[in-house]
């Protein structure tokens, strides 16, 4: 059993040595909205829990392997079931628990973190409407009267390896959507023809967008920055080019963007076409 | 051991009863996926579940009582499919209302499209457990509506928050989206 | 004894003219379970080698070697292949083989139904494919490219793969309940005089509750794909908003299908595995009645709990907070088979020969399949990870070691059976080894990439996500090399060999272990006794 040892320890060894070696993402993005922070929490939580009884189990046996192995001369037992009550009480244990992990470690955050997600008690300040179609999205402001689209800007070269690709590839748009920090913004979904899914990681929140339907979500980005997402449910040859990019800035900011936006006629006509992006060959 | 063929006498029937039996249990099942669609309308109609709201006209009750003591937002969307030649825009964006009184509030239709146009107008309110609160007296999605060349019409839409609607909610929205009419309604 | 034994053998050549015309004929559970372990095999290196050009385009950031419209109907027909053309027809296969001789029976109860079953696979998958290899040629739009999923209304607006998909399925569903209703009746009616239902081997218990769960979902599937093609093609709205439907309620058909299907995919590797654990322990199978309730368990909540695929559709609260809890409340019976697994090994008196090591490698990593499980179940955490890499390695943890090498445990532990040869044990062992490595070197940068916010189903992708995509591509290259060598053990083994005994593994208990190696055309004429 040195064998299998010796591989399982060289493989760990080469996996941690590539995680170590990786700026590369392999985690949650920053959180920036309450439900991003609980997520992460959880989900923390969870790895640590998981690979702890993974690996705990895993060593039970690996022992196992070694010391009941016939070549080593280990005779076979022959029980089947626990016999005394001490035997039931340590059979039982791992399944109580199981249940405490899974209905209280777990279950209680879980339960408050799907009512804060479905919180509608508290009012927004700012409605959005996103609307999906095949292969952009379109962003409206129903207050205000502001509307645009929202378009993949990487050119189709960089696609085709024909261009070195830029360091936003694929996560960067014509007209971003700009949000006020802050502020809590409820966000309706709905789609031009089939499901889409708006997801932002950093926002820990992302929801279909279904065709003659409402969604609705919310979110309050406590950090300005620029945050980057995609669509999330298959909807055709294009569902990779339809990234999401949220720009979120300062009140004063946000305002001064917004009358932008009012002032040229911004306010398409919903009987405009809205047609796909790249030139698919 | 000799070669005996084994079955016994009844065997082969007892097998062939059981296995028309279980076919009947697929056959139930399949029904059972088509009463899916029945169902789930029913589900959803009597849950307001996926934003579904009255489909015909609810009467309007003059005894409802009008909750004084809270107010709801009510906001109001619009949304046109791709190919549809109607603008359709409410008048005001958001409203706030008393539950339990009726509260009258327009869409405004401009056909141009260039030609005369059937259209169907499908409610959806969110959040979804407001839907079955959301009751409609009158409104324009309850039938096809057909617009002659460049009409421009105004539709009203009367409706009342019922006053059970759970009081952590704070904000209703509704929105039309207008298709073009189907042939036939299934 | 001799002579009946060449009886039997000449009895198999002597009813059938040649060579093909006796395949399409047979009723023979040994012939028919041969002929769906083939296709099953065939239909895993054709899913494969779709899914290595995927894994060869995801190679690197940009569009190397295919359009997005071919990836899509790559990716569509790698998911329905590998459940519908591989996992189910291998369990079928498996079934079908072992079930008489387990239960001490001379064949399976409906022997011209279980021909039947089996004879509507190769055209259905003509069907699924047929579409693709005519893309190819520029004729049509190409294969079914929704995803298997389908989600509406993207399949109601797709090409007509599509439709080919629908009838494909349609047909692998007939196959299936025609199996599952042989399976049913032979469990039933067909055990050995004494073999009461809590005395039958724990394989068995694992197809009883598989056959039952197939005779409810698939009919359930077939309503709703049929719902599919008449919005594409007879003006109906199921899925269509316009007309008073709604794309939601095709989730709810699919899902409700689709859940149990997972568990379909397990129940039979937990009838088959306890077997082996048992046999290379020398040691009787730990918790029997424990194991059956437990599979029991999950068969029945895999019912209730579909909706945990849609909680970003909109639910509501109380949506989904219920299935999150019944999600969740499936890792108590699955927990409990686990537990009896390993104290079956406990203080065993162990020898690892190919069987034995597939078995605990399914149990190690389908393990960890289900532990990624329960934090999809949190219904506030799941946005985070629903359609992103973390799901698809999730699902593979849960899936491949389950359907593949759980499958290959039970095929190298009868294959003796079988074939009268005992395979090669270094190059068994070399199979697993390469299985492991390129298993986990394909799949755990998965979890990693979708941590790191990269969505599925995509055939180009941000650059920060590229690293772990190229290492995940080299371990999917490695894995499909082991499947390789899997057939050629296959093959060496059906030619050649060490002699195998009727016992051919010393710790080997059950009914099949009593007959010759290889068993005989026809066995347990007469039904042996059972105290």
């Amino acid at each position: 059993m040195s064998g299998l040892f010796r591989v399982c320890v060289g493989a760990a060894a080469g996996l941690g040595a590539t995680a170590a070696l990786a700026a590369y993402g392999w985690q949650f993005p920053t959180p920036v909205t309450p439900i991003a922070h609980e997520t992460l929490h959880v989900h923390n939580l969870f790895i640590v829990i998981a690979l702890t009884l993974f690996f705990t189990v895993l060593g039970i046996m690996l022992y196992s392997f070694w010391a009941h192995r016939k070549s080593r001369g280990h005779q076979a037992a022959d029980f089947v079931a626990p016999k005394s009550r001490k035997q039931w009480f340590w059979v039982l244990l791992p399944f109580a628990g199981l249940l405490i992990l899974d209905y209280g470690v777990f279950g209680i955050p879980a339960y408050h973190a799907v009512l804060m997600y479905e919180d509608s008690k508290t009012n927004a300040d700012l409605v959005v409407k996103v609307t999906a179609s095949q292969w952009l999205w379109q962003y409206e402001f129903p207050a205000e009267g502001v509307k645009f689209t929202s378009r993949l800007a990487t050119p189709r070269e960089q696609i085709d390896n024909e261009q070195p690709k830029g360091e936003n590839y694929l996560l960067e748009v014509d007209n971003p959507l700009v949000l006020p920090v802050g502020k809590k913004i409820r966000f309706i979904t709905t789609s031009n023809d089939v499901i889409h899914s708006w997801w932002v990681p950093a926002f820990g929140v992302k929801r279909d967008a279904v065709p003659g339907f409402l969604r609705e979500f919310w979110a309050t980005v406590d950090k300005t920055g620029t945050y980057r997402g995609q669509c999330s449910e298959l909807c055709g040859k294009e569902h990779a080019y339809m990234p999401i990019v949220v720009n979120v800035v300062s009140q004063e900011e946000f305002k001064t963007w917004l009358a932008g936006k009012k002032a040229p006629a911004a306010v398409l006509s919903s009987a405009n076409q809205v047609t796909g992006v790249a030139n698919g060959k | 051991m000799s070669e005996v063929e084994n079955s016994s006498s009844g065997r082969p029937a007892a097998n062939r009863r059981l296995a028309f039996r279980l076919a009947l249990v697929s056959l139930f099942f399949t029904g059972f996926g088509f009463a899916m669609v029945p169902l789930y309308d029913v589900i959803c109609r009597m849950t307001g579940l996926n934003g579904r709201t009255n489909a015909v006209a609810m009467p309007a009750n003059k005894n409802t009582q009008v909750d004084t003591s809270r107010w709801v937002t009510v906001e109001f969307l619009s949304h046109s499919m791709p190919g549809v030649g109607l603008v359709l825009r409410p008048e005001q964006f958001s409203m706030r209302v008393h539950p339990g009184a009726i509260v009258h509030t327009n869409y405004v239709v401009k056909n141009e499209s260039g030609e005369v146009f059937v259209g169907q107008a499908i409610p959806s309110v969110t959040p979804a457990t407001a839907a079955q609160h959301f009751q409609k007296i009158e409104c324009f999605c309850f039938s096809q509506q057909t617009f002659a060349k460049d009409e421009v019409r105004t539709m009203p839409v009367v409706f009342v928050v019922n006053p059970e609607l759970g009081s952590d909610l704070g904000t209703i929205t509704l929105s039309y989206t207008f298709f073009e009419a189907v042939k036939a309604r299934v | 004894m001799a002579n009946e034994m060449a009886d039997d053998a000449s009895h198999g050549a002597a009813h059938y003219q040649g060579g093909m015309l006796r395949w399409i004929q047979t009723t023979n559970h040994k012939d028919i379970g041969l002929m769906y372990l083939i296709f099953a095999i065939t239909m895993l290196m054709i899913g494969g080698a779709m899914i290595l050009v995927v894994r060869l385009e995801l190679f690197q950031p940009g569009l190397q070697f295919v359009q997005p419209e071919l990836f899509n109907q790559l990716i569509t027909l790698h998911g329905l292949i590998m459940v519908f053309g591989f996992a189910m027809p291998a369990a079928t296969g498996l079934g079908n083989y072992m079930l008489p001789m387990i239960l001490g029976a001379p064949d399976m109860a409906l022997p011209r139904l279980n021909n039947w079953g089996f004879w509507i696979l190769p055209p259905a998958a003509l069907m699924l494919v047929l579409p693709f290899f005519l893309g190819l040629m520029g004729i049509g739009p190409g294969a079914v490219d929704t995803g298997w999923t389908m989600y509406a209304p993207l399949s109601v607006q797709s090409g007509w793969g599509m439709d080919f998909a629908i009838f494909a399925v349609h047909m692998l569903g007939v196959s299936s309940i025609l199996g599952s209703i042989n399976v049913i009746v032979t469990i039933l009616n067909m055990r050995a005089p004494g073999m009461t239902l809590m005395k039958m081997p724990l394989f068995a218990h694992g197809f009883l509750m598989t056959a039952i769960l197939l005779i409810t979902i698939m009919p359930v599937l077939a309503g709703g794909v049929t719902m599919v093609l008449l919005d594409r093609h007879f003006g109906t709205h199921f899925f269509n908003a316009a007309g008073g439907g709604d794309p939601v309620l095709w989730q709810h058909i699919f899902w409700f299908m689709g859940h149990p299907e997972v568990y379909v995919l397990l129940l039979p590797i937990t009838g088959a595995v306890p077997h082996v654990l048992s046999a290379f322990s020398r040691k009787p199978t730990y918790g029997y009645r424990a194991q059956v309730y437990g599979m029991w368990g999950i068969a029945i909540l895999s019912v209730v709990v579909w909706a945990h695929h849609m909680f970003t559709s909109g639910m509501s609260t109380g949506s989904q907070l219920y299935f999150m809890y019944s999600t969740m409340l499936i890792s108590l019976p699955l927990a409990v088979l686990f537990f009896c697994w390993i104290a079956t090994l406990w203080r065993g008196s162990l020898t690892f020969e190919t069987p034995m090591l597939f078995a605990i490698g399914f149990i190690v990593l389908f393990g960890w399949g289900g532990l990624t499980g329960l934090v999809l179940a949190d219904a506030a955490a799941d946005p985070q990870y629903h359609n992103a890499y973390f799901l698809v390695a999730h699902f593979h943890y849960a899936l491949y070691p389950t359907t593949v090498m759980g499958a290959m445990a039970a095929i190298y532990y009868w294959l003796p059976k079988w074939t009268g040869h005992m395979i090669d044990e270094r190059l068994g062992k070399l199979h697993f080894w390469i299985v492991i490595i390129g298993f986990n070197l394909t799949f755990i940068p998965q979890f990693l990439v979708g941590l790191a916010g990269m969505p599925r189903r995509i055939p180009d992708y941000p650059l920060m996500f590229t690293e772990w995509n190229q290492l995940s591509t080299i371990g999917a290259f490695i894995l499909g090399l082991s499947h390789l060598i899997f057939i050629y053990n296959l093959v060496m083994c059906f030619r050649g060999g060490k002699k195998a005994e009727a016992k051919a593994w010393e710790g080997a208990e059950g009914l099949e272990w009593t007959l010759p190696s290889p068993a005989p055309y026809h066995s347990f004429e007469t039904q042996p006794i059972i105290k």
